[in-house]
């Protein structure tokens, strides 16, 4: 008896939780389907789930084309992200060589400069390469991560060093063995740090900021900051369904990837 | 000898394309921006004038700087012990072996998920005085309407509470994973020699959650020194510099006002907050922390 009622106070531990946390997400998604004179009498619940705003948020800024923007930088970055962090972690477990360890040495250092700190001269470099405005601006400066290199390695040393010396002595070249044995082999570190290079990009806010001043490569969240700016008092509503729809992607990835980030964070970060 | 010079080639070849970016990205704009804040500098950006440390000893004057130094701490102090306390309360309940735990946990980490714009859009509205809920609430609790963003004794707090609820996801997940780790025959032992689940949590559970608990805090520490696109959002700095911390003072100094020199100087600070934190974490970390 006792253990029933541990059992549903605990579920309603968790349920009330869930309310409290989820709440900004379902209140922005109520307010997402209410008119501005709706919201002017204080309602809160829509009569017509009507996607009105949905629309309008399409037309009034160009949405669909920020959307576009925000896949294609996220993409560029998690793909750069994935061959660049992949091929050093592999160099950094497999080969040997003399030098090898001052640069991991240097790779641990740039954990150590915060991005902000360096945020001016990288924006003069990028103005001076004419790469604002530009996705080559947007994408290449995050190419390299030491975090990426991190999760990688730990698990390429997970990998037996006698498959790598069995496969010396059949003489297979080491980029055969980088591209048939290990990339295979790590399939769910790589896809870990995939969802999370993503996602970072997906989310990024100051350096997009600085480096698009017109709509061709502007990412999603400088459009909707610009969105909200411009509509302040009178169309929440349609700011609201512009949230919905740039939360979107990512809480989807959360959904299906929530384990699997959570193992690939703990192994990156700790270990 | 060639066998060696063969070897370093082809190393070099795989680490190549990070160590070029590390340069171009991270070691040459380090070092550029020490140079920088030594310098008076044009509206492009270029050196003018050897200041030498003038820019730091203007700072440390600048009443405008003292403010920036107060938000950025109080910040640091609003946001980071709630987002830990709150996500360890948080891991320890989904924790629990119950049927349906997958689901709650999915929940109590999707503010990963969210963006820092989206979330402040979010907030904003939350706050705003005439329509938004929290006025509401309180009205209907018997308060009265309030201005949060505009009033200097709460902005920083509506900030911090906006944050707070950001960070908790990644809080929680990495917490919740530290907590998977615990072997769990240990708390079968435990429950055998009859140790209460208090106890339990002090004597087990926090001890060797120590590492990751750690972990959390040294990372949302230097997150929190790095806040940015929800002051930008919801205040933009003010009301009266209340919510000027530190990436926004930069900010600010070097893309609104273009003064490159005197952001650089700024930007060496927060380049030694962060040193300080990452090196506590190394050192204390090594002594203090329990590891399995």
């Amino acid at each position: 008896m006792s253990l029933l009622i541990k059992k549903i106070s605990l579920y309603a531990i968790l349920v009330i939780c869930t309310i409290i946390m989820m709440f900004p997400i379902g209140y922005a998604f109520l307010i997402s389907f209410l008119s501005g004179a709706e919201l002017l009498q204080g309602k809160w619940w829509p009569t017509t789930w009507s996607i009105k705003n949905y629309v309008i948020a399409f037309e009034k800024v160009p949405l669909g084309r920020y959307l576009w923007n925000s896949f294609v930088v996220s993409f560029i970055v998690m793909v750069g992200q994935l061959v660049v962090s992949s091929l050093a972690a592999f160099a950094f477990v497999f080969l040997r060589f003399p030098g090898r360890d001052l640069l991991f040495f240097l790779t641990i250092l740039t954990m150590l400069i915060p991005w902000e700190a360096t945020v001016i001269p990288n924006y003069l470099t990028v103005q001076s390469f004419g790469w604002t405005n530009n996705y080559l601006g947007l994408t290449i400066p995050f190419f390299a991560s030491a975090f990426g290199i991190f999760l990688l390695r730990q698990h390429f040393k997970t990998i037996p060093f006698e498959l790598y010396e069995s496969a010396q002595v059949s003489g297979m070249k080491h980029f055969r063995f980088f591209w048939y044995v290990v990339l295979p082999l790590s399939k769910t570190s790589l896809a870990t740090l995939g969802v999370y290079s993503f996602l970072t990009t997906w989310n990024m806010y100051l350096w997009p900021l600085l480096v698009t001043n017109d709509e061709s490569v502007r990412t999603v969240q400088i459009g909707l900051k610009q969105m909200q700016t411009q509509e302040m008092a009178t169309e929440w509503g349609v700011v609201m369904a512009a949230v919905m729809i740039i939360i979107l992607p990512t809480l989807i990835l959360i959904f299906i990837g929530q384990k699997q980030l959570q193992k690939g964070l703990m192994q990156g970060a700790i270990k | 000898m060639p066998h060696t010079v063969k070897r370093v080639i082809e190393g070099g070849m795989y680490i190549l394309p990070s160590l070029l970016l590390f340069s171009i990205f991270v070691f040459y704009p380090m070092i550029r921006t020490l140079y920088l804040s030594m310098h008076m500098t044009d509206f492009q950006g270029n050196p003018t004038t050897y200041v030498g440390f003038e820019h730091f000893v203007y700072l440390f004057e600048d009443r405008n700087f003292k403010e920036s130094m107060k938000a950025t701490f109080l910040f640091v102090i609003y946001t980071v012990p709630p987002t830990v306390i709150i996500s360890l309360c948080l891991a320890l309940l989904a924790n629990e072996k119950l049927r349906g735990i997958q689901l709650f946990r999915t929940f109590f980490s999707s503010t990963l998920g969210m963006s820092v714009a989206a979330s402040s859009v979010i907030w904003m509205f939350m706050y705003n005085p005439a329509v938004g809920v929290i006025n509401k609430i309180l009205i209907a609790l018997g308060g009265e309407e309030r201005q949060w963003l505009l009033n200097p004794d709460t902005a920083l707090a509506a900030v911090a509470a906006a944050t707070v609820w950001m960070n908790i996801g990644f809080a929680f997940l990495i917490l919740l994973g530290g907590l998977q780790n615990i072997d769990s025959t240990l708390y079968e032992s435990a429950e055998i020699i009859g140790m209460s689940r208090l106890y339990q949590l002090w004597r087990i559970t926090l001890p060797l959650l120590s590492p990751t608990l750690f972990f959390v805090i040294t990372v949302s520490l230097i997150h929190a020194f790095q806040t940015f696109g929800q002051i930008d959002i919801l205040t933009k700095g003010g009301p009266m510099n209340t919510t000027t911390v530190l990436v926004y003072s930069i900010y600010r100094e070097a893309f609104v006002n273009y003064n490159f020199g005197f952001a650089s100087a700024q930007a060496i600070v927060l380049f030694f907050i962060v040193l300080i934190v990452t090196i506590v974490q190394f050192t204390f970390a090594e002594r203090k922390v329990h590891y399995q």
